[in-house]
């Protein structure tokens, strides 16, 4: 090892360089990003600017932004949850889609009710039903010790396939011509908009769920046990904190919000249950949580801007013919740079000595 | 017909059917015995695919094709690498992203050529070999890929079992600190665990878009990397027992396309769901025996860089 430098351990928080040091590697990837757009003879920086006005460059870009980012929160909302205590749950996107089930259950199963009574009943399902796909890998966790990563991954799947079983089948809409989707939804079972926008309620269950965890996580016992439980295993063992209990919560929370998450889209964007609903909003859901260290606020703001690389992303497919799969490829750029960089946060470089 | 002669052709397809997986199963065992959890596997295999198929298609060589599909997993499993390895990031969250990474590229590069073909493999059946009653069928009539995945396995139970650089590369996995005061290089072995199995994952990708379908479709590997995953714990990190395991789900993917086929009354969604079901049972089934306590000991925890 004859490099100038040595690695040592950083002692005091780097604070406010820690924002530093996360956004040059977003610039780090987003500059990949361009290279890779320039190797395929599209123009790189007006390309970037495309993306950028597509998704923030006016008032219905940002509605759009919002509207995506609402179920991109909630998922990743439950996601950091489960990270909280080092329960890793890939689950999201199945959750939603059975919280998306769960509401057109609802929905089909009490049609004649009132708006005031059915939105209530399709949250309180989509919720059960989220997380009713959540404890399953909790179960096989705690009690078969079988790794949480590949179950709620493959239930990911399981859930998709059930989901088009319904709606290629069962619940297929006799009037839809052969298309595989549902019955519109009444108008008793709309989620609203927001005064003279295109912006709808689901914005305001974000910012409640998000308060509430946050409440949860900064002032009550359980959070407090929960956050020391993901920190170290052992700790939490000596401690005699309940485990297992938390380990349930955890999952219940967090397959609940996909599942609401599901039942806002089902709701609002689509008005019925069609394949098209899944998105990958559940894997976006990943890189939010991460990015945004967990916490609820800063994952409002990652839900947000990567909402925006999708509605850019479809600018970009529009002007410049760049599939909207580029918006993925940024998407895992910048989780992997951000990633890497962290190293900076944890260690520094100092000069050797000449000895 | 009797069941005789309908096992004897569903046996072939699960071999068949069974190899994509079973590169992809003995790279992520090679990645995780030298300590290293790539959850990438689904995306390097998706990138793999479709460079074997670019590869194959420009230069009209299948084989260069599935030597494409193999260096570009390693390259993209170097990514991996990097942030684990060079800047101790999280190995769990750096695997995830690697596959939506992958996704992300075959999709992005891919689109332009969905529903194009390329020259690939055809089976050719091995002289003697293949006149073997039953087992000939099964086993010899395959396309030459196969073949060379008959090899695989038991080269790398030789290398892990017998030879000073397998031994090396499992105590990396097993034991670093002492790997380390041994006078070891653990970051170079974790490198050579990342990229032999990223190059493992990359041919068991490129076998799916050249063998195993000769066309290009978005999203080819549908799980098949996530499986691989699983099955490495059903597999207990043995290259023999993941042989085992690939080859039953190949079974299981190749029975439910025949069901399909033969136009039953069940659901096409639902036979799609049995082999991800499958999974979840059969690893929870391993886990519950083996008790999860037979993975390396250091798998997916990053060692401190070097002072």
């Amino acid at each position: 090892m004859n490099s100038p430098f040595r690695i040592v351990k950083r002692e005091a928080p780097l604070g406010w360089g820690v924002c530093l040091v996360i956004s040059g590697a977003v610039l780090f990837a987003l500059g990949i990003g361009m290279g890779m757009l320039s190797i395929q003879g599209k123009p790189p920086l007006s390309g970037m600017g495309l993306l950028l006005q597509g998704a923030f460059g006016s008032r219905w870009a940002l509605e759009d932004c919002v509207g995506k980012a609402i179920p991109i929160y909630l998922c990743s909302l439950g996601v950091a949850v489960a990270f909280r205590l080092q329960i890793w749950n890939i689950g999201a996107e199945g959750q939603f889609a059975l919280g998306a089930v769960g509401a057109a259950w609802a929905v089909y199963r009490f049609s004649a009710l009132p708006g005031w009574t059915l939105i209530p009943l399709m949250m309180l399902v989509s919720f059960a039903a989220g997380a009713f796909w959540g404890l399953i890998p909790a179960f096989l966790k705690l009690r078969m010790r079988a790794n949480e990563i590949i179950v709620t991954l493959m239930m990911n799947y399981i859930a998709v396939f059930f989901l088009d079983y319904l709606v290629y089948g069962r619940w297929k809409d006799p009037a839809s011509f052969g298309f595989p989707m549902t019955p519109t939804f009444p108008e008793s079972a709309v989620v609203g908009r927001i005064g003279g926008t295109n912006l709808n309620w689901g914005l305001l269950l974000c910012v409640v769920s998000g308060l509430i965890i946050w409440i949860f996580f900064r002032h009550t016992r359980l959070g407090f046990e929960l956050k020391a439980g993901g920190e170290s295993l052992q700790a939490a063992r000596y401690a005699r904190l309940p485990y297992e209990n938390l380990v349930v919560l955890v999952m219940v929370l967090s397959g609940g919000l996909a599942g609401w998450a599901g039942f806002i889209e089902a709701s609002v964007t689509l008005n019925r249950l069609q394949p098209s609903i899944m998105v990958g909003y559940g894997y976006t859901a990943i890189v939010v949580a991460w990015l945004a260290r967990l916490n609820p606020l800063y994952i409002g703001i990652a839900a947000f801007l990567l909402a925006g690389l999708r509605v850019g992303g479809e600018n970009l497919q529009l002007e410049i013919q760049v599939p909207a799969a580029f918006g993925e490829i940024l998407e895992g750029l910048i989780l992997l740079s951000v990633l890497a960089s962290s190293f900076f946060i944890r260690y520094r470089f100092t000069p050797r000595r000449p000895s | 017909m009797t069941w005789w002669d309908m096992l004897v052709p569903l046996l072939a397809a699960a071999v068949q059917s069974g190899t994509p997986i079973l590169f992809a199963t003995l790279g992520e065992i090679f990645t995780e015995r030298a300590g290293v959890l790539n959850l990438g596997v689904e995306g390097v295999m998706l990138a793999g695919a479709l460079a074997g198929f670019l590869t194959s298609m420009w230069s009209g060589s299948p084989v260069l094709g599935f030597a494409a599909g193999g260096f570009f997993g390693a390259g993209l499993a170097g990514i991996h690498g990097l942030v684990c390895i060079a800047f101790s990031g999280n190995q769990v969250v750096s695997g995830l992203a690697l596959t939506i990474l992958g996704i992300g590229l075959a999709d992005y590069l891919g689109t332009p050529f969905i529903g194009q073909s390329a020259p690939g493999f055809v089976p050719v059946p091995i002289p003697g070999l293949s006149e073997i009653p039953a087992v000939g069928a099964i086993l010899f009539r395959q396309d030459p890929l196969v073949y060379v995945s008959y090899a695989v396995p038991p080269l790398m139970w030789l290398f892990f079992r017998n030879t000073r650089w397998g031994l090396r590369l499992r105590s990396v996995g097993e034991y670093p600190h002492a790997a380390a005061a041994a006078g070891l290089n653990v970051s170079a072995f974790r490198w050579a665990g990342v990229l032999v199995g990223g190059f493992l994952c990359g041919l068991g990708g490129a076998y799916l878009s050249l063998a195993y379908t000769h066309l290009w479709t978005s999203g080819l590997s549908a799980g098949r990397g996530w499986i691989a995953v699983a099955l490495v714990i059903f597999a207990f990190w043995h290259p023999g027992r993941a042989v085992l395991g690939a080859y039953f789900f190949g079974g299981v993917m190749a029975f439910q396309f025949r069901l399909q086929a033969t136009g039953t009354h069940i659901p096409s969604s639902l036979l799609l769901m049995l082999p991800y079901a499958l999974t979840v049972l059969v690893l929870v089934f391993s886990s519950w025996r083996g008790r999860g306590d037979r993975a390396p000991a250091f798998l997916g925890v990053n060692t401190e860089p070097a002072e």
